[in-house]
């Protein structure tokens, strides 16, 4: 069973983790990885960047340029973490735009993710459609995870399309906005959450969006299955460093 | 075969709508309703009758004689540079400021390179009373100040871009944010026949009131509908769009697109991206575009603004790999010269972006009795400076 399944199978809330590759130093991917797992996160999107991250705020964007001054890659990212899975066994999903993947030969890709044991893709710009009919067969061959988002404005029709054609988790944005840009949940996020509670979807949610500490974690998973934190940690990351990550995953989930 | 859109929103193996999900329902609600509403009759009213009263429509198609001497051959101008606000674009922002209105739209957005397309934008959201919001890069809003202020005086904010190189796939990339961010109150502008099915047909089909008109000018003037040749300058590809709009399923006329060198092809400061670039995705289009190999999208360069974009429209891809359209680019000085030549021989003074049209007729040779219809898109009020600077003339 592919360890996204698994892992959603776990009597927990999950805490997931966004970073960057190749930040803040090119061959910092790594260590953060394995500093992230020693702290207890429960699964990891390990950030392809890109030139041009349309659905991210600053935070992102910034971290990105910086990767990709560094030197990151997508070869490069593939050759660090070619043995992580000799010291990491929690979900890895990498997380990028399509056009990187494109360059690189989608089916080359997935297969390189595979021999990695990377275990699912989110690539916010390659829509449902389109995956649909031109990639799913290769991802499914690699037993990749395409994990597709939805926002508040999705509709329960497409919503339930969209919980068709997953296996996995459904990664759901928490407000109308990109990466890094809301200060905690309003009544509308809280009967947005319910609201997609009630579909009972057959793959759980994990909450991506706004998420930054011990109260907005909570408030997320409330109804979800766990959530997702990005900006915030890239953020601490650029202040503090890999030193600063334990101390941030506890005061996330104490 | 085929060279409009499909159902699907291709152009051959180009178009399509890469975009996040937080997008979809803005676009798919364009998607759906742009067709009905351009066909309704009373948007077709409202449309003809600004462009006519408001824009200035029909330009003229100016039989250029003294240039035509020059080259051997007949060519007429298409006098996009005579629309209000001085360029082609106007075309588009009236016609999509009707589409925002009927959708129920209070808020306008829009990406602008050089200020043009801001401009444009701004001036029909001052006639028809919207908040406008100009997405500039920081480094543009520099280059381009008279355009700043214009904006401004019309009434727009314009917002700086201070993200990634800080020009045009900047500005774009912030008003797509901006999109996001707003996904129930705001309409997004798009400048040219790029960006997301069903952008880049809508664009086109606003702006193919130019080779509507040339139809019946060129009919009057020739007693023929159809020229041996069209020639447009592509950046994103808007005026070529507009200009070749009905004549790409005319096989007996030859559409000749025309690409910024910039300081050379192989100089690394270029912008012809049917030379430089490779199939991929930007602006949430399947396209060719300038890239590393590893997919990262690159800076491009000319010495005009309006051509200075890392990719072309669907619609252009479509036709540079399927044969249908011959893809000639011109470098900065080339095109500096064909304006100032058509300022000394026709006393017009062209938008750089336009001089690089005309600037294929000293290598492309036509024949004595061809009639070749050049678009020319703007006017080079908005270029006075590069052309003092660049020619000394101060």
């Amino acid at each position: 069973m592919n360890r996204i399944n698994k892992k959603l199978q776990e009597d927990k809330k999950l805490l997931s983790i966004y970073f960057t590759a190749g930040y803040p130093k090119l061959e910092d991917t790594v260590p953060v990885l394995e500093e992230l797992v020693k702290s207890g996160v429960d699964m990891i999107e390990i950030g392809l960047p890109f030139s041009d991250p349309l659905a991210d705020g600053p935070t992102i964007q910034e971290s990105s340029t910086t990767a990709l001054k560094n030197g990151m890659t997508t070869t490069k990212l593939f050759d660090q973490i070619k043995d992580i899975r000799k010291t990491v066994d929690i979900p890895l999903i990498v997380m990028g735009y399509f056009n990187p993947m494109l360059q690189y030969g989608v089916e080359k890709f997935c297969k390189a993710c595979s021999e990695i044991g990377i275990d699912g893709l989110i690539m916010p710009d390659l829509p449902l459609a389109e995956y649909e009919e031109h990639y799913k067969a290769t991802f499914e061959k690699y037993d990749l995870k395409m994990v597709f988002l939805i926002t508040p404005q999705t509709s329960d029709k497409r919503i339930k399309q969209i919980d068709t054609a997953s296996d996995g988790f459904i990664y759901m944005v928490s407000s109308a906005s990109t990466t890094g840009k809301t200060s905690g949940f309003s009544n509308v996020q809280r009967e947005y959450f319910e609201r997609i509670d009630a579909l009972n979807l057959k793959n759980p949610q994990i909450v991506g969006f706004g998420i930054k500490d011990e109260e907005t974690f909570k408030a997320a998973t409330k109804t979800a299955k766990g959530a997702i934190i990005g900006s915030a940690f890239i953020k601490m990351l650029t202040e503090k460093g890999i030193e600063g990550i334990s101390s941030f995953i506890k005061s996330i989930r104490p | 075969m085929n060279y409009n859109v499909n159902e699907k929103g291709y152009y051959g193996d180009f178009g399509g709508a890469y975009i996040p999900e937080m997008l979809y329902p803005n676009v798919e609600e364009l998607r759906q309703n742009y067709i009905k509403v351009m066909q309704e009759p009373d948007f077709q009213k409202e449309f003809k009758e600004l462009l006519k009263e408001y824009v200035g429509r029909p330009t003229p198609l100016y039989y250029a004689k003294r240039f035509s001497e020059k080259y051997g051959t007949k060519v007429y101008l298409k006098r996009e540079d005579l629309c209000h606000t001085g360029a082609h674009k106007v075309n588009n922002t009236i016609g999509q400021i009707l589409m925002a209105k009927r959708l129920g739209k209070n808020r306008i957005i829009a990406e602008t390179g050089a200020g043009q397309h801001g401009v444009a934008t701004a001036t029909v959201c001052a006639l028809m009373g919207l908040e406008c919001i100009v997405y500039m890069g920081a480094i543009d809003i520099k280059r381009q100040a008279p355009n700043v202020a214009r904006m401004k005086m019309l009434g727009a904010t314009v917002v700086s871009a201070e993200s990634g190189s800080k020009t045009l796939k900047d500005a774009t990339n912030e008003a797509i944010r901006d999109w996001i961010n707003n996904p129930t109150d705001t309409h997004y502008i798009i400048g040219s026949v790029v960006g997301p099915h069903p952008y880049p047909d809508m664009v086109a089909r606003f702006q193919s009131v130019i080779s509507e008109e040339v139809k019946k000018q060129l009919l009057e003037k020739e007693g023929r509908e159809n020229p041996d040749y069209v020639v447009a300058c592509v950046g994103g590809g808007s005026n070529a769009a507009g200009i070749f709009y009905h004549y790409l399923d005319k096989p007996e006329v030859g559409i000749i697109a025309v690409e910024a060198a910039g300081k050379g092809i192989h100089s690394g400061e270029s912008a012809a991206t049917s030379a430089l670039g490779k199939e991929g995705i930007i602006h949430g289009s399947k396209t060719l575009l300038m890239q590393t190999d590893d997919g990262q999208i690159t800076e491009p360069y000319s010495i005009s603004a309006g051509l200075d974009y890392p990719g072309v429209g669907p619609m252009h891809a479509h036709l540079f790999r399927s044969g249908r359209g011959e893809f000639i680019s011109v470098t900065d000085a080339d095109a500096m010269q064909a304006g100032l030549d058509l300022c000394k021989l026709e006393g017009i003074i062209p938008a750089i972006e336009s001089s690089h049209a005309l600037a294929i007729f000293e290598d492309r040779k036509f024949r004595k009795d061809d009639v070749v219809v050049v678009n020319l898109s703007g006017r080079g009020d908005k270029d006075l400076n590069t052309y003092i600077e660049y020619f000394k003339l101060a």
